[in-house]
């Protein structure tokens, strides 16, 4: 901001940054007021942007007919389970590789950002059948595990790097006042650990939630997330273009405002720390 | 500093991470490696036996397995020219100073949250349907005749679905990178005389040499198994338009239940893959030590 910035330059960017932008939104806009309009205006030509009738009936009809909130909730289960369950494992291996480094910890860190690279479809046959010979094909469980393991590599490597840059003074002066590890990681390491920890959350909730490798292989119907549920409109018979806008403006609704508070760690999380 | 009993602790912290990852690394891949030398079929179970380079040699001699090759390098190389040749002009117009940074800033970031069933769905019926879609409305009103896109052009438009959901990844760590670039280094250039394009040539774009590379690297990591937006929108067709490896794999395991010849084609992308990804882990590896 330090060059100066002439009224022609603010105007001229201005009004061409706003146009790309809503160029790019638009299919979303495009989206949202589908939902809000009968079949037939969804579906007539000329389009009508913002003069229809302006309905709710889509919303009202996605639940009645399809059981909607069977799998929004499968997907809060599914995409918020397995977060949970990488947290709990990532945490204490972030915290030993950040703080009791080894000679070994970028090779351990570099192997773990390596399994994220494993293409799914490389083992889709062996897991497919291991969940058909446990009974895990079609369950929450089975789609938590695998989520789970699937982001444990970002997960982890988020926390190390936010770890990393907690100064390690303050934990030298915790263990001469004599604190243990034990209160040394509840009073010292946590509070100063939770910003780091809320964006990993968020950038893996939102990963998990539209997560559509596994969740449209290993599901079908009574675990099926919302991924899962809007495949299914990919096969419909008759107008269905409103009802499918709905249950999409649902199903993005929750993700694109988490995506759009977490967007500054955004850059940092997907690119393993490589660009801040 | 650390006393023994606290690299104990350390170790043992590590290790349910550590062991999770190996497992779920190395028991799948194994058993990939495993049928893929066998005769495997769901349809014909009780009937396998060894066949040692057997499904190898039949998928990388399919036509399919070309074709579907093929496809592949298409939409990855489409969607990275795409992402990377507009997002750097969308990032640096973003760099300026512009009223009201924030919301465009959100609506550019909107589409990378969207699901990819959702936006392939959304972009098949709504906007490209070839009678009712906005763009054959469009089309006609500027006297065009309007394009059948999943007839006549399937592979264009998944790459065009694909390129909308990952360019404001590409713009948003291309702006990142653009704001952390010395205001001064480029200040001094124009007082030196520089014009625009030069400082940008000699100043700017190198500086966003390193963050184009991530892009291109990460993009590939996940171009390479782009599943759903093809699963919903085409299916692989029409024929084998837009099948690619990873659709071609899945037809196989999941569609026609030959295990074994699936399998050996997981190996064949994962070998793809670990090839991109060698050259990623080496970049940020090299960041890890500064």
């Amino acid at each position: 901001m330090a060059r100066k910035s002439t009224t022609q330059r603010v105007v001229v960017s201005t009004i061409g940054a706003w146009f790309f932008g809503f160029l790019i939104f638009f299919p979303i806009l495009w989206m949202v007021l589908a939902s809000f309009k009968t079949e037939l205006e969804a579906f007539a030509i000329p389009p009508s942007f913002l003069f229809f009738h302006w309905t709710t009936e889509n919303y009202a009809t996605v639940q009645e007919r399809s059981d909607y909130l069977l799998h929004a909730m499968n997907s809060i289960i599914i995409a918020g389970g397995s977060t949970l369950i990488a947290l709990v494992i990532a945490v204490p291996a972030a915290w030993s590789m950040a703080f009791s480094p080894t000679k070994r910890t970028k090779d351990i860190l570099l192997w773990m950002l390596s399994t994220k690279m494993m293409p799914p479809v490389g083992v889709l046959v062996p897991i497919y059948l291991i969940y058909k010979a446990f009974g895990l094909l079609d369950s929450r469980i089975g789609l938590v595990f695998i989520l789970c393991l699937g982001n444990l590599p970002i997960v982890i490597w988020m926390l190390f790097t936010y770890f990393k840059e907690i100064p390690r003074d303050i934990l030298e002066a915790a263990r001469m006042d004599g604190a243990t590890i034990g209160r040394e990681l509840i009073y010292v390491l946590t509070p100063m650990a939770i910003p780091g920890l809320a964006s990993t959350l968020l950038l893996n909730l939102i990963l998990a939630w539209n997560e559509a490798f596994w969740t449209l292989n290993l599901s079908t119907s009574n675990a099926a997330p919302l991924t899962t549920f809007i495949a299914s409109y990919s096969s419909p018979e008759g107008l269905f273009w409103a009802k499918l806008s709905a249950a999409s403006t649902l199903a993005i609704a929750p993700i694109l405002v988490l995506g759009w508070f977490s967007q500054k760690q955004l850059v940092r999380g997907l690119t393993f720390g490589a660009v801040k | 500093m650390a006393t023994r009993q606290t690299q104990l602790l350390a170790r043992s912290l590590l290790a349910p991470a550590v062991g999770l990852l190996f497992i779920w690394m190395i028991v799948p891949l194994a058993l990939t490696l495993y049928f893929s030398t066998l005769h495997y079929s769901l349809l014909d179970p009780g009937s396998e036996s060894f066949v040692g380079l057997e499904n190898f040699r039949y998928f990388l001699t399919d036509p399919a397995f070309l074709a579907s090759l093929q496809n592949t390098l298409v939409l990855v190389g489409s969607v990275l020219a795409l992402t990377i040749l507009l997002g750097i002009p969308l990032a640096l117009l973003m760099d300026q100073p512009v009223i009201g940074r924030n919301i465009v800033r959100l609506m550019v970031i909107a589409p990378f949250f969207v699901m990819p069933t959702v936006s392939a769905l959304v972009w098949k019926n709504l906007l490209m349907h070839p009678v009712s879609g906005l763009f054959a409305w469009l089309a006609k009103l500027v006297g065009l005749t309007p394009i059948d896109w999943f007839t006549d052009a399937p592979l264009l438009a998944v790459i065009l679905i694909v390129a909308w959901q990952w360019l404001p990844f590409a713009t948003l760590i291309l702006l990142t990178a653009l704001q952390s670039l010395d205001e001064e280094q480029k200040e001094a250039a124009e007082m030196d005389g520089a014009n625009a394009v030069s400082t940008f040539i000699y100043i700017t774009l190198p500086h966003l040499a390193r963050p184009i590379t991530v892009v291109i690297l990460i993009e590939t990591i996940f171009l390479l198994t782009v599943f759903a937006e093809i699963f919903v929108t085409t299916g692989g067709g029409p024929g084998l338009q837009t099948t690619n490896i990873a659709f071609l794999i899945y037809s196989q395991a999941l569609i026609q239940f030959d295990v074994g010849s699936a399998s050996a084609g997981g190996l064949v992308a994962v070998v793809i893959a670990n090839v991109v990804a060698f050259f990623l882990v080496r970049i940020v590896g090299r960041n890890l030590e500064a």
